[in-house]
């Protein structure tokens, strides 16, 4: 009996996408909420929080693309040219961002300047992400081994709204980290952001919920039919539990809970998506089987990962552990 | 005749990659060099390495979040330009390229943050371990990157089957034939490029103050990396060289400029190779020595382009000169060397103001011999994607023209934009002395403030002084 490996490595490819929304999630939504905090001394702390962690949550996302790259070469050469605009644009976004970062340090003449550039990136880079995740359920349209769509087919209202979503959703991650995080003025600012955006995150859910079924008739199938819809029925059940306890967190001026239950709804929204998806690495008709590299380059690089992922999860933890705790107003720059 | 949705994507890939390409040429050295200056602060507990250290750190820094940033891009670039290539390659190439994040990216940002804000918090031994963990991890990724991409050039170990390159042996896929020679001299080039950098900031500030100790250290540290790796560069240059005129001499015989195959061919020095008429115009030569240098054999035979099909051709006109650049770079650091062990020896190292103003005036120059190295290389292995295998026109993604016109248009905006600033702040930390630079981080005052104000901490005109 061998190893299924395109269903091993699809779910180490989904850990690594979770890995990265989560995590460049939070730090993409400190960005987002810049607009809503207008001190530049609160805003130095917001960007102070994720400093030392920022690079290692991206390179997720590059593990997403060269792991895609690896495994599913069909999906990642059909999928990333079928939406070229919004990738390219999140690449851009992502550029700004990142730089913005260390130059509003060292420019304290541009410095609004560049957190214009830091919100607009981050906020560019969130929504183009959530475009890219619409368009991906929407289905690609393929004729052989590539893609045969037009170069708007990315643009629907599904898209604009799970873009919409996705930077509802990172804004309330980045809220939970900096709830955590902060303290004083600062954190009952960020308290008070959060439960308009805790609803507006279970609105988008419980929207595009309803709304995916309706794309394709597959994923209606997998939802409603028996006996699916009984074993899945917890799924929107555990949505209203987090929901609810993130709620009375949030009313409790609770510090870690909110981020946790934050991070809890989307692995819950995370899961319902898998759901829907599977088994597609190219959705509506690509199986990831029909899109995997054969198993020698499978094989070869899951030896790799197996060995590898522990060690970054692990050193990933320490440097988060040496960098716990409050970041405090004690400033040495004014 | 390609179509422009095919130049347009050539265009941007070119134009990305340049850019990229100095970042990590920069820090490969640079992390190194770090690595190297808190090792001799741990062990000679002189202070003057730590005031060093923190001032490339800086530098470090910012380097590493651009070429992070620039990174990102190549690696979705192949999927969105590069389709049909990224499809056929892929299980060849792709582990190669999730080997490097995996051994090298998560290394290099996961201990980052140690890196730059973690002394006080770690202490010293575990913040050693960090720099040199990100030291390692940028060599990591060099190993991974620069196999793939020799791949391209020199495919081996591989199998054809359902449209893709499939890999038969890995060992052999990874250590394909041009990969150790590309390995060590992009290696030897970054860590030269790093070198002049530091050579020409340690010259601009002795040039205001002979005596300053951090700038003496730092160019003589610079100085003795220039006279004894340019002359190992241009060994394992020459060894490269001969690799690639085995498996690619279409290429070789473009960078020489040489159109007829024959024995004892000249060593032409100056020439504008046209590709239309298939012949050198002004060529100014010296008769064998072409011979002498590719084959080590007087009357060697050598072979021209037209020994290939007009397209199958790299673009002459275009590597004749850029490998000319790249090799005059190369000789003239080997020359700053030998006149810097001169100076040594008649311990004049620090004073003489026309050596100064010579290293000063070359702290760019690795980054254009990078850069000229690179175009010879790549747009030598032209019209191929793989070598011999498959075609540049055949691997790109069906993207319209001018939705690839809009993209590089982006592109260029933003990366000159970004990076242009980048430079500009680049500049500006390596104009400020080192020795005024924060003496309060030695001494642990700001062991909090590491965490909380990152880099404003690490600015040293942080305090509430304006520029």
């Amino acid at each position: 009996m061998s190893i299924d490996l395109p269903l091993v490595w699809a779910a180490l490819l989904a850990f690594a996408v979770l890995m990265y929304v989560v995590m460049d999630g939070f730090d993409l939504g400190i960005g987002i909420l810049f607009p809503f905090i207008k001190q530049e001394h609160d805003r130095d702390v917001m960007v102070n929080t994720i400093a030392p962690v920022w690079d290692g949550n991206e390179t997720w996302l590059i593990l997403g693309g060269a792991g895609l790259f690896a495994v599913f070469p069909l999906a990642y050469s059909v999928v990333l040219t079928a939406l070229y605009a919004p990738l390219i644009a999140m690449l851009l976004a992502l550029v700004f961002r990142g730089v913005a970062f260390e130059f509003r340090f060292r420019d304290p003449a541009h410095k609004h300047w560049w957190d214009v550039a830091f919100m607009g990136g981050s906020s560019l880079a969130a929504f183009c992400q959530g475009i890219v995740l619409g368009a991906y359920l929407q289905g690609i349209r393929m004729a052989g081994r590539s893609y045969a769509g037009g170069w708007f087919d990315w643009l629907t209202p599904f898209s604009v709204f799970t873009g919409l979503a996705v930077l509802a959703g990172y804004a309330l991650l980045g809220a939970g980290w900096l709830v955590m995080k902060t303290e004083g003025e600062l954190q009952a600012r960020i308290y008070q952001l959060m439960l308009p955006l805790a609803a507006a995150v279970l609105g988008a859910i419980g929207i595009v919920s309803l709304w995916t079924p309706l794309l394709n008739e597959a994923i209606a199938e997998r939802w409603f039919s028996w006996p699916n819809i009984v074993l899945l029925s917890p799924m929107p059940l555990l949505v209203a539990t987090a929901a609810f306890a993130l709620y009375r967190a949030i009313v409790k001026r609770l510090e870690v809970q909110p981020f946790v239950l934050s991070l809890l709804l989307f692995l819950l929204s995370f899961v319902g998506l898998a759901v829907s998806l599977y088994p597609n690495a190219i959705p509506p008709d690509i199986s990831i089987w029909e899109a995997a590299a054969p198993d020698a380059s499978l094989g070869f690089l899951l030896v790799g990962a197996l060995v590898l992922l522990p060690i970054i999860l692990a050193y990933t933890a320490y440097s988060y552990w040496v960098f716990r705790g409050k970041v405090r107003a004690t400033d040495h720059y004014h | 005749m390609e179509s422009d949705a095919l130049f347009l994507s050539r265009l941007q890939f070119a134009f990305t990659v340049s850019f990229h390409i100095v970042l990590p040429s920069f820090t490969i050295g640079l992390a190194s060099y770090l690595a190297v200056l808190e090792g001799l602060w741990l062990w000679r507990r002189d202070e003057v390495y730590l005031r060093l250290f923190k001032y490339w750190l800086k530098i470090f820094a910012l380097s590493f979040g651009m070429g992070v940033v620039s990174g990102i891009v190549l690696s979705y670039q192949f999927g969105t330009n590069w389709g049909p290539f990224s499809d056929m390659v892929g299980p060849v190439l792709g582990p190669l390229m999730g080997y490097e994040v995996l051994s090298a990216f998560f290394l290099e940002a996961g201990f980052l943050g140690v890196m730059l804000f973690g002394l006080n918090r770690v202490g010293k031994r575990l913040h050693f371990s960090a720099t040199l963990m990100v030291a390692v991890g940028t060599l990591f990724s060099a190993f991974w990157i620069l196999s793939a991409n020799s791949w391209m050039h020199t495919p081996a170990g591989y199998g054809f089957e359902n449209d893709q390159f499939v890999p038969k042996d890995w060992w052999s896929i990874i250590f394909n034939p041009s990969f150790p020679y590309r390995l060590v001299h992009m290696v030897l080039a970054a860590y030269l490029t790093t070198a002049f950098v530091v050579g020409g900031v340690g010259a601009y500030h002795l040039l205001k103050d002979r005596g300053n100790a951090a700038a003496q250290v730092m160019f003589s540290m610079a100085m003795w990396m220039a006279a004894l790796v340019a002359p190992l560069q241009i060994l394992a240059g020459d060894l490269h060289g001969l690799n690639t005129l085995e498996h690619q001499p279409a290429k070789v015989a473009a960078m020489e400029g040489h159109w007829q195959t024959r024995r004892g061919a000249p060593l032409v020095l100056f020439a504008i190779p046209d590709m239309q008429a298939e012949e050198n115009h002004l060529e100014l030569a010296i008769p064998k020595l072409g011979s002498m240098i590719l084959t080590h054999a007087w009357d060697g035979e050598v072979q021209g382009l037209k020994a290939w099909p007009p397209d199958e051709r790299p673009n002459a006109t275009l590597i004749f000169w850029t490998f000319r650049v790249m090799v005059a770079i190369g000789v003239l650091m080997v020359l700053v060397g030998l006149a810097s062990l001169w100076l040594r020896f008649r311990r004049a190292l620090y004073e003489r103001p026309w050596f100064l103003r010579a290293v000063l005036l070359f702290s760019p120059a690795g980054f254009v011999a990078v850069l000229a190295g690179w175009i010879t290389t790549e747009v030598g292995r032209q019209p191929w994607l793989v070598y011999g295998l498959l075609r540049i026109s055949n691997g790109v993604s069906p993207v319209d023209t001018p939705v690839v016109a809009v993209s590089l248009l982006g592109f260029v905006v933003v990366y000159c934009l970004v990076f242009g600033a980048g430079i500009y702040y680049l500049l500006k930390l390596m104009q400020r002395l080192p020795a005024v630079v924060e003496e309060g981080l030695a001494s642990g005052e700001i062991t909090r403030a590491a965490g909380i104000t990152p880099l404003a901490s690490l600015t040293p005109d942080s305090g509430g002084k304006s520029r």
